[in-house]
């Protein structure tokens, strides 16, 4: 492997990384801090992928079907945290896993419904369909670093959120312990709704900005659903830090094991894990 | 915490099952071949669920990967069987339920040592493995899957024989059954019920959990194995689907339907979940709206509508409108 050869990869995985950490991050949010199993979290992405494909067919414009995407998914987020899963933060983990895998045919079946069962493309906006050489015959293509770029703004800003914020205090109040913060005056009921309509928005917009490069598909939220698992379990349930770790992680075992070890490249990952959970049964950064 | 369950049956839902065993054996003489089949496919998926509910209901784990023992079994015998000729069901069943078995050992070494939710994601994961290795691996069947052109030979009886493999199954249902019961109440099974209650108190009273654990997982991995074997011989053809996310997640919903922790459940749960996606997928067409072909929809409401309105499953909805009429009565 020479070196463009080689900086493409790392790109490629820390791409693929940075996309994994916005759904474990919602993903990891959940669990830590409301304690639900969400099956139905790869459901987000799909959705995400769909909303790209139509909004964009309806505005003529990625960047804005990405806007109004990310709003329609926060008002998904809520009606749903309204409607259901507020009632199941206090079941056991067996029934939040088959309210959510009920979910998921519901969820799948509706697409189904809506959009049909064909592979849709979306195209890369204009602006930023262009690719940097890297030698006479291979180039990168913007638009992934458009991808990953986005990913780090999103990073950053549910860091600063979380660590800087007063909401963000509130947050970390409550998954540290919830009915002392709730005997301080603060709306938990509020806070749960607002972190759950943020893990599904980080989902679906993870869902939108892939779209271009993954196609959109039918079951396209099953796959990177157990990735997310994958991810969570090995940084740590709760932790949105270990999240992006071991997101980055999983990304480069993934994308390397396909080029250097492409007969067993489905398993690495999940060796990974296993390793991991070897050395620390809790996650590299439980919390 | 996991729900209490139903481990002493009442009288009344012993009579029920009681009833349902005879209606079993008697069953082949008056349905179709069509019927028959379809029962013996809930039979074989009685003895998966029970598997399960070894974990799920008795020592309180749920894997959301069991399907992966359930398939590894099938694809055992679709290994062993070679392409021209039947294979001899006495050696192959005992080498493909303990395949399945030694890969729920090494598995179940590494998930046992997690909780929760954890426990959860993990099994679910390490299926998710075993499910790539044999879809990508095109020496493996590959997302095609394997055919298997012979049922195996019992010398005894004969398995291609529709009725003859379903009292086969129907005795290994039983069996199981049997086994399993007896276990829920030997010293052995009493730990595990030790574990799902309070595992630190068990560990405190000088219990090596994990090694019950480890061994419940390992029992559990092969009873699927058996359950997958019978499947891959009755319909044969095995494909990567067997091991996957939704058959796992179909096995949970089975223990849940029929009540779990007491065997009895897992039964009556494998039966009505076959039968409800079996009337879900037969829906007629109302106008241009074609019912049937949106299963999914109805299932997962179905799924969604069941752990809102019946946690506690079939069982525990009969047993607590019998119990009041039994009081009502004395």
């Amino acid at each position: 492997m020479d070196l463009a050869n080689f900086l493409i990869q790392i790109l490629n995985s820390v791409q693929y990384g940075l996309l994994l950490f916005m759904l474990a991050a919602g993903l990891t949010l959940i669990f830590g801090i409301m304690g639900v199993v969400n099956l139905a979290h790869g459901s987000f992405y799909m959705l995400g992928a769909y909303l790209a494909y139509s909004l964009s067919g309806l505005f003529g414009s990625l960047t804005l079907a990405i806007l109004g995407g990310a709003v329609l998914s926060v008002l998904f987020g809520l009606a749903l945290e309204w409607l259901l899963f507020r009632h199941f933060y206090k079941r056991d983990h067996l029934d939040q896993v088959l309210l959510t895998f009920g979910l998921i045919y519901i969820f799948e079946e509706v697409r189904s419904m809506l959009w049909g069962d064909d592979v849709h493309g979306v195209t890369i906006p204009d602006f930023l369909g262009a690719s940097i050489a890297l030698t006479d015959t291979l180039s990168y293509p913007v638009y992934r670093l458009f991808m990953s770029g986005v990913c780090v703004v999103l990073a950053i800003g549910l860091y600063l959120l979380i660590s800087k914020t007063r909401l963000g205090m509130k947050i970390r109040a409550g998954a540290f312990n919830r009915d002392m913060t709730e005997s301080l005056g603060i709306n938990i009921k509020l806070i749960h709704a607002i972190v759950f309509a943020l893990g599904v928005a980080l989902a679906t917009v993870a869902g939108m900005i892939a779209a271009p490069i993954s196609s959109v598909y039918p079951n396209m939220g099953s796959q990177v659903l157990i990735m997310c698992f994958v991810v969570v379990v090995i940084g740590g349930i709760g932790s949105v830090r270990g999240a992006l770790i071991s997101a980055l992680l999983v990304g480069l075992v993934d994308t390397f094991g396909k080029v250097l070890l492409p007969q067993v490249s489905g398993m690495l990952v999940y060796m990974l894990m296993a390793a991991v959970l070897l050395w620390k049964p809790e996650g590299l950064f439980k919390q | 915490m996991i729900k209490a369950n139903l481990e002493t049956l009442p009288r009344s839902i012993q009579f029920v099952l009681a009833l349902g065993a005879v209606a079993l054996a008697a069953f082949p003489f008056v349905g179709t071949d069509f019927y028959t089949q379809m029962v013996t496919r809930m039979m074989i998926l009685g003895i998966f669920a029970m598997s399960l509910d070894l974990l799920q209901g008795v020592t309180g784990l749920v894997s959301l990967g069991h399907a992966a023992y359930f398939g590894l079994a099938g694809y055992a015998l679709a290994f062993l069987t070679p392409a021209g000729e039947a294979v001899s069901l006495w050696w192959t069943l005992p080498l493909a339920v303990l395949a399945s078995g030694l890969a729920a050992l090494i598995i179940g070494f590494f998930v046992v040592r997690t909780h929760g939710i954890y426990f959860i994601m993990v099994t679910m994961a390490f299926a998710q493995m075993v499910f790539f290795l044999f879809f990508d691996n095109k020496a493996l069947g590959g997302s095609d899957g394997i055919y298997i052109n012979f049922k195996p030979e019992a010398t005894l009886f004969d398995l291609e024989n529709k009725r003859v493999f379903y009292y086969f199954t129907l005795a290994c249902l039983l069996g199981v059954y049997a086994f399993l019961r007896h276990l829920l109440w030997s010293p052995f099974g009493r730990a595990l019920s030790g574990i799902r209650v309070n595992e630190h108190r068990m560990r405190a009273m000088g219990f090596g959990t994990f090694g019950y654990k480890l061994t419940a997982f390992t029992l559990a991995g092969a009873l699927a194995g058996l359950a997958g074997y019978l499947w891959g011989a009755q319909t044969g053809y095995v494909n990567p689907e067997l091991m996957g996310f939704h058959m796992s997640a179909h096995a949970i919903m089975m223990v849940i339907l029929g009540g779990m922790g007491n065997f009895a459940g897992a039964i009556v749960g494998a039966f009505a979940f076959e039968y409800v996606l079996h009337a879900f997928k037969d829906l007629p067409a109302i106008g241009a709206f074609n019912t049937g072909k949106h299963w999914q929809l109805w299932m997962g409401l179905f799924i969604v509508a069941v752990v809102i309105l019946a946690p506690r499953g079939l069982l525990g909805l009969t047993g607590r409108f019998l119990n009041r009429k039994e009081a009502g009565d004395a």
